[in-house]
């Protein structure tokens, strides 16, 4: 039971994305006002089944001036670098990823191949609408890349390793069983106040290291421009691009497009939440003489510590995406110059001194 | 000689992916496929790397080479192509020249991998391979090559500023 989350991961992403497209239709519903999807099934329950049968049973067409061997290689190239960084991320306190030692290092790496893939799949289309979104994303993808970045680097300032799981072992009670140091209150060992006993949300990295709380604030906003979505959906403005570089794609192809797309939400948001929200570890507390955060979580290596531990995981992550979808439906769309401009001179200067901040919290007060 | 195993059929694997598209780029005419087959090979040598256990400088090769380097060279071929409307193609020229070099090179090179016994090198560490690289890595860097490592970090830094000068330019 090592290294193999990506076993989970894989048919998880197939369920949340189409489980993913009904939630947002039913979310941008309930914002703007209106029912969302109704007819198919109850509540509209089947409607993005019946939206994958559809789009199965398109026709796959390839432009005829299309680059005739890059042009189908595109959404493999999308969709496997997004699925290649799931493969370090924990599931549960029994359960790791793989490639411990550089984990989230590699998973920032390997995503930058989606950025490859974009490039072909505009230029491989032959269409000027194609091209100039797949510009604009990857300008997008490689500018919000800085902060982000800078972000995990804060992070693992304080965490002092690269492995997600350690990470997520120092965020909970189990950190002194895992040969991980403990947690004192605020991060601030001078108050004496040990939390690992306690659990729960206070030994979330956010609150080991309160620093870290602006830090994820910016890592929520550079992940929503690293998975093109809304106030950074530039590359699909479909009142300039149409839909920008998977304009020409159809069928299965653009299926695959959609669940990269989505599939870096995912990655994107638990990512988030085991670098801050206390990874597979529960929000609840010991208090006193009521263990809570002992009845919710579980021996590591135990049945019930692998159910709590996928369970609060994939909650916290699933909090996140439901944020994500309220940001798209509520926030007006940024230009391309502010987008640039919000990127290189407000979050990249901030979280440089974020990181710097991190790094004089972790020598002095930990 | 070494039993087959998984883990050398994985490098077989990957050395053949170096290869082939090695190859590829030299026999490709379109400047554009030969700078994805560059990209294929760059990951197929990343892949060696985190094979051998140098795990850092594998992913590091990724980041800088692919994630920065060949998309800029990518992006830079294809907005030539798009304006030009037609592919860049390579030509041979020079012919003589580059193929005296390329025989040269590739003669000293096979002379040294024929003449060297490569295993068992006593400056190979053993142990640092089963406890992974990282840390040694961050160790050194910041006691044995630190004036080294600050000179680059103050070289990035001096080619960061005058690139935003250009840029305002």
């Amino acid at each position: 039971m090592e290294i193999t989350t990506f076993l989970f991961y894989l048919p998880f992403l197939l369920t949340f994305a189409v489980v993913g497209i009904y939630a947002e239709r039913k979310i941008a519903g309930f914002i703007q006002d209106r029912m969302g999807p109704m007819d198919t099934g109850k509540f509209g329950l089947l409607q993005t089944i019946a939206d994958v049968l559809k789009l199965l049973m398109k026709e796959d067409i390839t432009p005829a001036r299309a680059d005739k061997k890059l042009f189908p290689l595109a959404p493999i190239i999308v969709f496997s670098a997004i699925v290649s960084g799931f493969a370090v991320l924990p599931l549960t306190s029994g359960w790791t990823g793989a490639g411990a030692q550089v984990g989230v290092f590699y998973l920032l790496t390997i995503i930058t191949f989606d950025v490859v893939g974009i490039l072909i799949a505009g230029w491989a289309a032959n269409n000027k609408y194609a091209l100039f979104g797949a510009e604009r994303s990857v300008a997008q993808l490689i500018s919000y890349e800085v902060p982000m970045g800078l972000c995990v680097l804060a992070v693992v300032c304080v965490c002092q390793t690269l492995d997600l799981q350690a990470i997520s072992f120092q965020q909970g009670i189990f950190a002194a069983s895992a040969g991980q140091e403990e947690s004192y209150l605020f991060g601030i060992k001078a108050l004496g106040i040990e939390v690992s006993q306690y659990g729960g949300f206070l030994t979330w990295n956010i609150f080991r290291a309160p620093v870290l709380i602006p830090v994820a604030l910016i890592f929520f906003i550079a992940s929503l421009a690293e998975a093109n979505r809304a106030p950074f959906d530039l590359a699909e403005a479909e009142s300039e691009l149409i839909a920008g570089y998977n304009v020409e794609y159809s069928g299965f192809k653009f299926a695959m497009l959609m669940l990269g797309e989505y599939g870096m939400m995912l990655l994107m948001s638990i990512l988030m939440a085991v670098l801050f929200f206390g990874s597979w570890n529960t929000p609840l507390p010991n208090i006193g003489g009521l263990p809570l955060a002992e009845w919710t979580s579980g021996e590591p290596g135990t049945l019930s510590g692998h159910l709590w531990g996928g369970f609060w995981i994939l909650s916290k992550a699933l909090v996140v995406i439901f944020f994500q979808m309220v940001v798209r439906w509520t926030y007006p769309r940024l230009r391309v110059d502010q987008l640039m401009i919000f990127a290189w001179k407000y979050l990249t200067p901030a979280s440089l001194v974020l990181v710097l901040l991190s790094v004089i919290w972790r020598m002095l007060m930990i | 000689m070494q039993a087959i195993n998984f883990y050398s059929l994985i490098f077989y694997g990957f050395s053949a992916l170096v290869l082939v598209s090695a190859l590829n780029i030299l026999l490709t005419k379109n400047v554009l496929y030969a700078a994805f087959s560059l990209l294929v090979s760059l990951f197929g040598v990343a892949a060696l790397y985190v094979l051998m256990g140098a795990d850092f400088i594998g992913i590091a090769q990724i980041m800088i080479y692919i994630g920065g380097i060949l998309v800029l060279m990518i992006f830079g071929v294809m907005l030539t192509t798009k304006l030009k409307g037609e592919p860049i193609l390579t030509q041979n020229r020079n012919v003589l020249s580059s193929l005296l070099v390329g025989t040269g090179l590739s003669t000293f090179l096979g002379l040294i991998f024929s003449q060297f016994e490569w295993a068992n090198r006593p400056w190979i560490d053993q142990t640092a391979l089963a406890e992974g690289s990282i840390r040694k890595l961050g160790i050194a860097t910041m006691t044995d090559f630190l004036l080294p490592f600050e000179l680059i970090a103050i070289m990035l830094l001096v080619a960061l500023v005058a690139g935003t000068y250009l840029a305002k330019k």
